[in-house]
């Protein structure tokens, strides 16, 4: 009874380890299931007003990319894999721009590539995605978020086929896509997206050779922040920005912020194991002192062994064994208890709204269950080693005559 | 069988060295029957676990069937127990939850005989000691004799050429303790050397060589043919006690 006490230092010790890292695990689900799919190795590139003058424009000086900046990239940097030029429509705070019939609605309209979708995945649930043909063809054709087909639309309604006039120009729907990442490249809600062919939206809202945005991503071994730079200083010279000029060319790498929440989750699963480790550790020294207890208990016990021919070995491994299963028994129950926990924690969550949660799946690894026995077996033949060791260096006769039964 | 020359042994407690053993010479045979007499501090105990190897001596030779006793190694020494001696204890010193069976079946688990065998052994030991019945009793459910009984088969079961008994009849009342002095007898009259500490003059009578140890030596050994005068002497001394 009070070694199974003692013992409840190491089953806190790895209940606390398990439930912990299960719950660093689920947040770090949560997080990256929503940017999982989106390309890691993507950058991203706007316009801001220049802040230094140069070659005799003065600072403040607003300018966009054009069609011929992508053509150059294209052509002259080999690391580009995907490039996506974007334009920015109205978007849903500027008021309705959407009309169908009688329903209107307020959107984010952009004009994208087909790579757009390499970068930032959709799924189309109805219809297809956008295409090459779409681009070359100028045609007017949109897809559309569920949020935009929900309001534009009936339930019992085909969204694909039918016309929306998107701030003044009539689209055919031709497809109907959700975001299969919760990263937001261009504000408001991903659902409430309508995207056009860029080729189209450039002719049909007069925007000329201009682009907005662009995406790129790199090539496999070349780290996107190196080809964000290469392509910034491309872009300065191309359009007479002092080198200097850290404003103009704004601009986002994914891979940076991928690296922050790596550097999050791994912050979080060690702390875990430090805690964890420390409690156990506190444990096990519970049990070791409780095994140093039972040793002078059992002083006479172990001297008759002897007398009777029990080597020093022998005993040695009686003890070691009986601590080894008293912090496995105790460990392998934390380990069961904590598993359980998360399986129910588990089972409550996935009864809920799945895209509304950034805690999921919390669960550990097999590697970690198997990490924390071997852990376990480890500091019980720790925790059994120094007592075992008293019990032998009191010579046999010594006690035999300990006071006792 | 057993042969002690010259044997010292002192303890140091903190500054004292307490000189207990001052020069044993003896010699004993196969198949002897002996008693280690004296008062307390004589010390006889200290001898008994110097020929039991719970003790090193200090200083001399001790040869167990003709191999020199000198500083070995714990693992040796717990096998040459198991091999050679078997132990009596005034306290008995069962292992108290594990039953009487299994207290005699223990040293024959470290000589690593299956279990099935040593326990068949075992209940053939008790049977001997008359206690076949309480073979599964816990030894807090068993009276003095009893349990002193399991320990002499207990002793008895690993085939010792040497029975060491650290008075074996000291917790015992007189009618037990020539029951168990009995089966004593017996065991020697198998060939078994047997060598009992014991104060009590009638239970050292009952042996063939009585060592009567004073103040760390051999004050005097009585043989069989003198016990008779022996008996006189000490009879006389009692009385006056």
């Amino acid at each position: 009874m009070r070694s199974f006490m003692t013992a409840f230092g190491v089953f806190w010790g790895i209940f606390m380890l398990i439930i912990m890292s299960g719950a660093g695990r689920a947040l770090e689900n949560g997080i990256m299931d929503g940017i999982r799919s989106f390309a890691s190795n993507s950058a991203f590139f706007w316009t801001e007003r220049t802040s230094v003058p140069y070659e005799g424009f003065q600072r403040g000086r607003r300018w966009l990319y054009d069609n011929k900046d992508i053509e150059y990239i294209r052509r002259n940097i080999k690391e580009v894999e995907y490039l996506s030029p974007r334009l920015f429509g109205p978007n849903s705070y500027s008021g309705s721009n959407t009309i169908r019939g009688e329903r209107t609605g307020a959107f984010n309209i952009f004009g994208d590539y087909p790579d757009y979708f390499k970068i930032d995945p959709w799924t189309p649930l109805e219809g297809r995605l956008l295409n090459e043909i779409d681009i070359q063809h100028n045609r007017k054709v949109c897809v559309i978020g569920e949020r935009v087909r929900e309001v534009m639309f009936n339930k019992e309604e085909k969204a694909i086929g039918q016309y929306l006039k998107v701030n003044g120009v009539y689209f055919q729907v031709v497809g109907v896509v959700q975001p299969e990442t919760q990263i937001n490249i261009g504000g408001g809600q991903k659902e409430e997206t309508i995207i056009i062919p860029f080729s189209t939206m450039q002719q049909a809202y007069n925007f000329g050779d201009k682009i907005h945005f662009f995406s790129v991503t790199s090539e496999k071994g070349t780290p996107v922040s190196v080809l964000e730079e290469k392509l910034k200083k491309l872009l300065k010279e191309r359009h007479q920005i002092a080198p200097d000029d850290k404003m103009a060319v704004a601009s986002f790498n994914i891979e940076v912020e991928w690296t922050k929440f790596s550097n999050l989750f791994l912050g979080i699963q060690v702390l875990t194991w430090i805690v964890g480790i420390g409690t156990l550790f506190a444990g096990v020294i519970g049990v070791s002192n409780i095994m140093l207890v039972i040793i002078k208990e059992r002083t006479q016990e172990i001297g008759i062994q002897r007398a009777i021919g029990a080597t020093p070995a022998k005993i040695i491994t009686h003890i070691v064994a009986e601590s080894v299963f008293l912090t496995t028994l105790a460990g392998y129950l934390g380990l069961s208890l904590g598993v359980g926990l998360l399986q129910l924690v588990n089972m409550v969550l996935e009864s809920g709204n799945p895209d509304e949660m950034f805690f999921r799946r919390p669960e550990v690894s097999f590697n970690m269950a198997v990490a924390a026995l071997a852990v376990l077996v480890i500091s019980g033949i720790f925790a059994g080693l120094i007592p075992a060791k008293r019990a032998i260096s009191i010579k046999p006769i010594d006690a035999i005559r300990d006071e006792g039964i | 069988m057993i042969r002690l020359e010259n044997i010292h042994k002192s303890y140091v407690t903190g500054n004292n060295k307490l000189h207990v053993l001052k020069g044993i010479d003896l010699h004993i045979e196969q198949g002897e029957f002996v008693s280690i007499m004296g008062s307390s501090g004589s010390g006889k105990s200290t001898l008994l676990n110097i020929l039991g190897l719970l003790d090193v001596h200090d200083e001399g030779s001790y040869y167990l069937a003709g191999r020199q006793i000198a500083s070995m190694s714990e693992t040796k020494a717990a096998q040459l127990r198991n091999e050679y001696l078997g132990f009596v204890f005034q306290s008995f010193n069962l292992i108290s939850f594990k039953n009487a069976m299994e207290n005699v079946a223990l040293p024959l688990y470290y000589q690593k005989v299956s279990r099935k065998k040593r326990n068949l052994m075992a209940m053939d030991f008790l049977d001997r000691m008359g206690l076949k019945e309480w073979a599964e009793h816990m030894p807090n459910e068993l009276s003095g004799g009893q349990k002193q009984r399991i320990a002499i088969a207990r002793a008895l079961i690993s085939k010792p050429k040497v029975i060491l008994a650290d008075e074996p009849t000291g917790a015992l009342d007189t009618a037990t303790s020539y029951e168990v002095m009995e089966i004593i007898k017996e065991i020697n009259g198998e060939g078994i050397t047997v060598i009992l500490v014991t104060h009590e003059h009638d239970i050292a009578a009952m042996t063939r060589k009585i060592i009567r140890l004073k103040d760390g030596q051999i004050q005097e050994i009585i043989r069989n043919g003198e016990l008779g005068r022996f008996r006189h002497t000490y009879m006389k001394e009692l009385e006056t006690a």
